[in-house]
């Protein structure tokens, strides 16, 4: 039998998805449900004077309304920041209070103050105008650079400080920077971006008084852990009487970790009014309330050889958390920052110094890449300010300073096991034909354009991760992985994960491993997902840690099934177990022709005394089913690495930047479906390329988000790329028995600082932020235009 | 929303009739209709002439190209007609919003709301058009007044917009990378004695380059307005573009246009 494992199976997903069959939380609707809409704070920063919802009250249709009074009442938990991080000097992290319903102080526009319950959602809407919230309006601090300057937020949070970590070592830098024949630094800004998950947030609750069930369906990527969270930190109920059902998802990008305040409100609210309540977020609501990401304002600084050898690397962020800590607010600057930010290169002396500031603004919580892209913009920009400074090709620069042996300990935290960073690079220059470059800015010049070329070689550490090394590090939980592999007795499987799918093809490629483990068919594999009331936990998805934690729970849990076979193929055949074999779905006696296939295997264990001569086919000690189940974790995290190289054609004109190639040459290790790896790439890069050319979340001074909508925001279009040109070396992860590493981020990682390297080549070198719109390359190019001329 | 009252009118007269303070004409609604369910428009009657066979269609003469009030932006940038009389004005359709917006909004629409980012009105001012409404024709230069700003009275209606077929034209338009309004559209049209240069997206309104106009009207090459200063102080400024970087985009966009005709 052929191994499905690296072909491009088509989606079983797809038949569902594009005949608009999928079933999405909005598309949920319970007998005599209610409608909710939230009153949100249109204020920055206020406290509440009073809310007054008699009018309200009176509208039609009205059930419930309810403020921060009746949840603090009732006891009702806030929420949380996941992850705790200890100061350089040594205290721990100050998280404010979040309540679902803010009751007397509101901290972002957007922050929810009460809900409104209605029989329709036009009743829900117009009753929800008329609650009059009195509002005292304080001062907003907006600004990242001067959060700690301005006025205190929360109450006892001394400078708008969250914590002021460090990681490595600032004496050996000292030393390593006194050594240095030449400093390179730089100043940069990783601009805040938003999601925009295709699917708006939402949820359906519902409450079962007999049975003081509480079922919520929601937009989340990890259900299990948004259970643990509502009931162990909300108070919302037991685990046990709390089901959280995260259908067809329509995208997440780390938008839908986190559990929202809706979440839990409606939740809550529905057990109190005992009925179902439905919300869906208008895109208005998703602009202002979904996290944001990034958001960082960095110094680095490298220092160098003349000849180009790395010796040490400085690195002091401030990094925006919004109005709140949130999920993985306060790893995502930290452990998924700092550690990457000495990116591919053997950097003898390093540390990063990280002040996470609050703000009026959005919470700011891991999105796609969370804490890497931004690593990776600060060293990939440094980097290749050093080559233009010290007049070294940009490649051999970073060739020059790539480690050769692995496992490669890297300066701060990780150990990487595997990769070849030297084949990648010169397999993405040959791709991207970086020899012929010259030649092409020399016709971009004749055109009267400005043509440059970007470089990035990066690695990140995701398939988060060793529960032993995120707990010591500071993680609430421990991010193993579970699947269970459940036999029917006529032979078909079903694979109950705990990773979560919302547009990762998990229900393809994860059939895939089974049906190579398994040997049956890939038509007779479900894969099922995303219901705390089916599998038997699981820590979600997010961190590209599907297949690398949740796709080795599935190979594990196969590989007990087929030891169990082993054994039962054994007693039917009167063979010793260890004689036993299996491929392709057979167990097979060896030496001899005897063999059962698994479709017959799992019948005898289901019915067991019907064969032979009624006598059990199951050895002693084993129970009659075909049922295996595997927490797995992981022993450390995986290491995709890669080099993206990016060209751009300026109009100096009207300071349009024209993406006219772009190539990446990745290493995810195993590739399980190639076709459903290419769209991850693309949607990466989309993304990360948006962040460097499109996309760009504003508030201005009084903490209104400018952005608001498609109008102002730009999400890139299919018109704004060229054909990516898209390759890969496969070093296998040595760390899984799949040698796979992770895929999904990649993209979004790379790309931002590819191409803003490669707008900057063209600039001669001028910095420009992000997101490089016609504007300010206009400025800049008028600018090179006056030096120029001023050197002739 | 809130709640309206919905007509569809079986002509001109019948729409007119039902128009009061508190009703809009409704064609492709792709203004109108987001304006309402965000709050901030709200009519008590929508009066929709789509339904008003004469204000579709397009006729071409020798001289002019004239478009029904209710004619889609998908209808205009795929007739073969207007490709054929002026080719300028069915890319300027091709390039308004998203195949969604082509394939509801409609020229009417996009001329009586004068937004100042609009395409349209530009095409209007560059070939000299004459909007024909149920009471009156009005020159293009008299019609767009200010920002959303009409000389449509209350109750009079657009019925057809009549262009006239220049010698030479071109349409260029700098996007907002967003919305793909204009930041600044620049349409220039070439007619036998004269050039319009009609500027959309920089100022309040639409307006016609009177320096452009005359430099190109003497010399229709795009050296005549090359690295030309134009006084942004009436330009529009905001997170997308300053007012200068306006001002430098209408001498680009029209050099482009120049060059392209």
């Amino acid at each position: 039998m052929a191994s499905l494992v690296g072909s491009r199976v088509e989606r079983k997903e797809d038949k569902r998805f594009l005949t608009g069959k999928g079933r999405y939380t909005a598309d949920i609707n319970l007998a005599n449900q209610t409608y909710a809409i939230f009153v949100r704070s249109p204020h920055a920063r206020a406290s509440i004077k009073k809310i007054n919802i008699d009018k309200a009250l009176k509208s039609s249709g009205v059930v419930s309304i309810l403020t921060g009074k009746e949840i603090a009442d009732d006891k009702i938990g806030g929420l949380i920041a996941g992850w705790a991080i200890r100061s350089e000097d040594g205290t721990e992290m100050k998280c404010p209070g979040n309540p679902p319903l803010a009751k007397d102080n509101v901290n972002f526009v957007g922050d929810p103050v009460a809900v409104v319950i209605a029989e329709s959602l036009a009743e829900a809407k117009e009753a929800a105008e008329k609650v009059e919230v009195d509002y005292k309006v304080l001062k907003a601090v907006t600004s990242t650079a001067d959060a700690m300057d301005g006025d205190t937020i929360h109450e006892g949070i001394d400078k708008n400080l969250c914590f002021d970590w460090l990681l490595g070592d600032r004496q050996k830098v000292k030393e390593a920077f006194d050594k240095a024949d030449k400093v390179i630094s730089i100043d940069i800004i990783n601009n805040r971006l938003i999601p925009n998950a295709m699917e708006p947030r939402a949820c359906v609750a519902d409450y079962n008084a007999a049975s003081e069930e509480i079922t919520l369906y929601t937009t989340s990527q990890n259900p299990h852990l948004s259970r643990l969270i509502m009931s162990a930190f909300g108070n919302v109920a037991p685990e046990h009487k709390l089901r959280v059902v995260a259908p067809d998802v329509g995208g997440g990008f780390g938008s839908k970790i986190n559990v929202y305040n809706e979440d839990i409100v409606c939740s809550w609210a529905a057990k109190k009014i005992n009925r179902a309540i439905k919300w869906v977020a208008e895109r208005s609501e998703s602009f202002l309330t979904d996290i944001h990401g990034r958001d960082h304002v960095t110094h680095a600084e490298l220092a160098v050889t003349k000849d180009g050898k790395f010796l040490g690397f400085k690195n002091e962020t401030i990094a925006n958390l919004g109005a709140y800590a949130r999920v993985f607010g306060t790893v995502t600057p930290t452990y998924l920052f700092g550690p990457c930010a000495t990116g591919v290169y053997e950097i003898p002396a390093a540390y990063t110094n990280v002040k996470a500031v609050y703000t009026n603004t959005a919470p700011v919580d891991a999105y796609r890449g969370a804490g890497r892209p931004e690593a990776t913009y600060t060293i990939e920009r440094l980097v290749e300010k050093a080559s233009m400074e010290l007049g070294i090709d940009k490649t051999e620069l970073r060739i020059k300073n790539f480690p050769t042996a692995f496992p490669f300990k890297q300066t701060l935290v990780h150990t990487v096991d595997s990769g070849d960073y030297v084949a990648g690079m010169e397999k993405a220059k040959q791709m991207a034909d970086y020899k012929g470059f010259e030649a092409r800015r020399r016709e971009s010049e004749a055109k009267g354009k400005l043509r440059g070329i970007g470089v990035t070689s990066y690695f990140e550490a995701c398939g988060i991760a060793p529960s032993a090394a995120v707990m010591s590090l500071g993680c609430g939980v421990g991010l193993w992985e579970s699947a269970e592999v459940r036999f029917n007795p006529t032979g078909q499987v079903t694979v109950y994960t705990g990773s979560h799918s919302h547009g990762q093809s998990h229900q393809t490629t994860f059939a895939q491993i089974a049906a190579d483990e398994l040997g049956v068919p890939i038509e007779n594999i479900d894969i099922v997902h995303g219901d705390t009331d089916k599998g038997t936990f699981g820590m979600g998805t997010y961190g590209s840690r599907s297949l690398a934690v949740g796709g080795i729970a599935i190979v594990n849990a196969c590989k007990k099934i087929v030891e169990k076979g082993k054994r039962v193929t054994a007693k039917m055949l009167e063979a010793n177990p260890e004689d036993v074999e299996f491929k392709d779905g057979e167990f097979i006696v060896s030496k001899s022709n005897k063999k059962k296939t698994i479709g017959e295997v799992a019948f005898a264990c289901y019915l067991p005394g019907v064969r032979d001569e009624m006598k059990s086919p199951l050895p002693e000690g084993d129970e009659p089913g075909l049922k295996e189940t595997s927490f797995y974790d992981p022993s450390n995290f995986s290491f995709p690495a890669g080099t993206h190289i990016a060209e751009v054609e300026i109009d100096p004109e009207t300071g349009h930047v024209k993406l006219e190639k772009y190539t990446a040459c990745d290493d995810f290790g195993r590739i399980i479906n190639p076709m459903v790896v290419e769209g991850q790439v693309h949607g990466g890069l989309a993304q990360g390329i948006g962040q460097a050319l499109y996309e760009n979340a504003e508030y201005d001074e009084t903490g209104q988000l400018m952005t608001g909508s498609y109008m102002d925001y730009t999400m890139p279009r299919a018109d704004n790329f060229p054909e990516f040109n898209i390759g890969y070396t496969c070093t296998h992860a040595t760390t899984n028995p799949l040698g796979v590493k992770g895929c999904g981020e990649a993209g979004a990682i790379a790309a931002p600082p590819t191409v803003m390297n490669a707008v900057i080549d063209a600039l001669g070198g001028q910095e420009v932020t992000m997101p490089a719109t016609a504007e300010k390359v206009w400025k800049a190019c008028k600018n090179l235009k006056k030096s120029n001329s001023k050197a002739a | 929303m809130k709640d309206f009252n919905y007509h569809s009118a079986k002509d001109s007269k019948e729409a007119s009739k039902l128009a009061s303070s508190s009703s809009a004409f409704l064609a492709g609604g792709m203004t109108t209709i987001p304006s309402m369910k965000l709050g901030l428009a709200t009519y008590k009657d929508l009066i929709d002439i789509k339904n008003i066979k004469k204000l579709s269609g397009i006729k071409v003469s020798g001289k002019s190209v004239t478009i029904g009030a209710a004619t889609k932006h998908v209808e205009v940038s795929n007739s073969k007609d207007v490709k054929k009389a002026i080719p300028s004005l069915s890319s300027l359709a091709e390039g308004i919003g998203d195949p969604q917006v082509r394939n509801r909004g409609t020229i009417g629409g996009s001329i009586a709301n004068n937004d100042p980012s609009a395409d349209y009105p530009s095409a209007c001012i560059a070939l000299n058009a004459t909007i024909h409404t149920n009471e009156r024709k009005i020159e293009a230069a008299k019609f767009f007044k200010g920002m959303f700003e009409t000389a449509l009275k209350k109750g009079e209606l657009i019925e057809a917009i009549e262009f006239q077929i220049p010698e030479k034209s071109s349409y260029q338009k700098h996007p907002n990378p967003a919305s793909r309004y204009a930041i600044v559209g620049v349409y220039v049209a070439k007619h036998k004695g004269d050039v319009n240069v009609a500027v959309t997206g920089a100022k309040s309104c639409v307006y016609n380059d009177k320096e452009m106009s005359k430099a190109l009207s003497g010399n229709f090459s795009s050296s005549s307005i090359d690295g030309m200063d134009l006084d942004s102080s009436e330009m529009n400024s905001d997170m997308h573009a300053s007012a200068d970087f306006r001002a430098n985009l209408v001498v680009t966009q029209a050099k482009k246009a120049v060059d392209a005709c």
